[in-house]
């Protein structure tokens, strides 16, 4: 179940409370996001949608770690992660966010193996355990056989899957796709979309992502939009 | 460990630049080991000096002689345990290129003052039971060839003619910095066979009871013969070599102001590449960020790549340099002991690996501090 006004249970996953952003622009201040609430419980495929500016991958970045927020309060999985900073941020990210980001940004230099093996190089599991929960996550979204290629060598749409499996080697408690399927073609992005769906719905992940497609936002359980900062609900599977 | 492939990898990125990079911190790591070389055969004389030994040479100059009863007279000072003498011989083999030091020793007291030098027991006995026998040293040995049993002629440039010597032994150093590339054969031939200068010895090595009275024995020596036809001048024979050096020039000082331009320019070419690089991939370092990479793991990450241009850069100049010295002094005779020690080989890799951290450290500390919503929105 999702929610989006602040009078949650408790016990969602992810609850965010009175969330500000503010950004200052020579001497204006631009408030991005204003007095933000939202619940999301374990296992959900959430879209945000929304036009450019309103404040979509600003969130995700708040939900992820990546920013700290002007005012409110983010926990999850009971962690209040606004608290956080420096190395302990690093290491919540680490253990607990799965990022999938339009560009892919997977790194050019590393093999698919590689690239996917980042997140564990993090944790203390020895060569042998990494190179099996790699060779399980490329299993899934249906690369073994690509292992050893570069970015250079893999299509659009199997670069975001190597990054899909980058995301989730570390079994995170969540996904923030920023625009997954932004950059790819019509076949491409149904795959792609079709995998997030299948880690949802068949794995129990927890999916929040950013899209300006409405044929990705259908395939998620609960549309939001981003309008003047503040979120309203729309219409998704459920 | 399993972040070094991370590491390497991006010196892979670009190849050029990366094998440029490397190029020029094993240039300058080369220069770096041969200056070293040069400054340890002028030093190596210095270095490998006898704590307790002196030498007494004539107060006017090293060239000339002291006369022959000098020997007894200063085994009587207080303080000496030893004399022995020498004289410059001057030669040259077969051609005047052909340059080694040639000394006219005191037989009886040679070795005894000069234990690092190893001479077997068989062949020293040879040497002394034959007058116009010879003792040759490894080096200059097998430089040109020359064995126990061989007769050898030496072109003398002081004492006139050709002086023919039969090779009784080959000595050894006992350690690698000892010269052997030196010749010695019996004062009592040279006295018998010169025209001019009978008597006389070119110095006096001696050696002291008790190396801190070193000073005070110079002095005693010093005394004894002062007002004399032949007044003497003693050393330390750490001052002697050193003082030696200092008519090169002043090597260290030279060797300092070319190493510290060279370093600097290196500093300054590495940190413009890895800044570069840092720029180049400022998405990337954000992304691993994300990833949970922490703000010092990416900063050792990138201080890692300098160290390992440095140290691959340094490795290969070092390299080049022990192998350009394997072929010995190529000054034809002019620096004996041409050689690179591994200690120096050791301080010319942290040299390096220093300047590759303090090339390293500027572009590592902005990737440290690289925003990750930022650098992500410029990607």
């Amino acid at each position: 179940m999702v929610r989006v006004d602040g009078k949650g249970n408790g016990e969602a996953l992810v609850q965010v409370r009175s969330l500000d952003k503010t950004y200052q622009r020579g001497s204006q201040e631009v408030h991005v996001l204003r007095g933000l609430n939202l619940d999301v419980e374990r296992g959900e495929f959430v879209a945000f949608m929304g036009p450019s500016g309103s404040g979509k991958t600003t969130l995700l970045n708040l939900l992820g770690g990546l920013d700290l927020p002007s005012r409110g309060s983010i926990s999850v999985d009971g962690d209040e992660i606004t608290h956080l900073s420096g190395p302990k941020l690093a290491a919540w990210r680490a253990r607990h966010v799965g990022f999938v980001f339009q560009m892919y940004n997977l790194l050019p230099v590393l093999t698919a193996f590689q690239n996917v093996e980042l997140p564990l190089l993090l944790t203390r599991l020895g060569k042998a355990e990494r190179r099996r929960h790699v060779e399980t996550a490329l299993d899934l979204v249906g690369l073994s056989d690509r292992l050893d290629h570069y970015p250079r060598q893999l299509s659009g749409g199997q670069e975001q899957r190597v990054s899909i499996a980058r995301a989730v080697v570390a079994d995170p408690t969540f996904l923030l796709c920023d625009e997954p399927t932004g950059d790819l073609d019509r076949k491409s992005a149904g795959e792609v979309m079709a995998l997030l769906e299948r880690l949802s719905s068949e794995f129990g992940k927890t999916v929040l992502m950013v899209t300006h497609d409405p044929r990705a936002a259908e395939r998620a359980g609960t549309v939001l939009h981003l309008e003047k900062g503040e979120l309203v609900e729309g219409q998704g599977r459920n | 460990m399993k972040f070094f492939r991370l590491v390497w990898s991006n010196l892979l990125r670009k190849k050029v630049r990366t094998t440029l990079t490397i190029g020029s911190f094993a240039v300058a790591l080369f220069l770096f080991g041969l200056l070293v070389t040069i400054q340890t055969a002028f030093n190596q004389g210095v270095e490998v000096a006898g704590a307790d030994r002196l030498v007494v040479r004539n107060k006017i100059s090293l060239i000339m002689p002291l006369p022959l009863s000098y020997e007894q007279q200063m085994l009587q000072i207080p303080g000496v345990k030893a004399v022995t003498f020498a004289t410059w011989f001057g030669g040259y083999y077969q051609d005047p290129k052909n340059f080694f030091p040639q000394f006219a020793i005191q037989k009886e007291t040679w070795l005894k003052m000069y234990p690092e030098f190893q001479v077997p027991k068989d062949q020293w006995s040879a040497f002394l039971a034959d007058r116009e026998a010879c003792i040759v040293g490894r080096k200059t040995a097998q430089k040109y060839g020359i064995k126990a049993g061989d007769r050898i002629p030496i072109v003398a440039s002081i004492w006139g003619g050709v002086w023919e010597f039969n090779v009784r032994g080959i000595y050894d150093g006992a350690r690698t910095e000892d010269d052997t590339t030196q010749l010695w054969f019996r004062w009592d031939y040279l006295d018998e066979r010169r025209q001019w200068g009978k008597g006389t010895v070119g110095w006096y090595v001696v050696r002291v009871e008790n190396p801190d009275e070193s000073m005070a024995v110079a002095k005693a020596i010093d005394g004894r013969f002062a007002n004399s036809s032949w007044e003497t001048k003693t050393d330390t024979e750490r001052a002697f070599a050193a003082g030696f050096v200092k008519q090169m020039g002043n090597i260290k000082l030279l060797i300092l102001v070319i190493g510290s331009v060279v370093f600097f320019t290196l500093l300054l070419v590495t940190g413009n590449t890895l800044a570069m690089s840092v720029r180049e991939r400022t998405g990337e370092l954000a992304v691993l960020k994300t990833l949970g990479f922490t703000d010092a793991a990416v900063l050792w990450l990138v201080l890692g790549e300098s160290l390992l241009y440095s140290a691959q850069g340094g490795i290969l100049g070092l390299a080049a340099v022990k192998l350009f010295t394997l072929h010995g002094d190529p000054t034809g005779g002019f620096l004996p002991l041409f050689y690179l020690p591994p200690s120096k080989m050791l301080l010319g890799l942290l040299v390096a690996l220093a300047t590759g951290a303090a090339a390293g450290i500027i572009p590592a500390v902005l990737a440290m501090r690289l925003k990750i919503v930022e650098a992500l929105r410029r990607v």
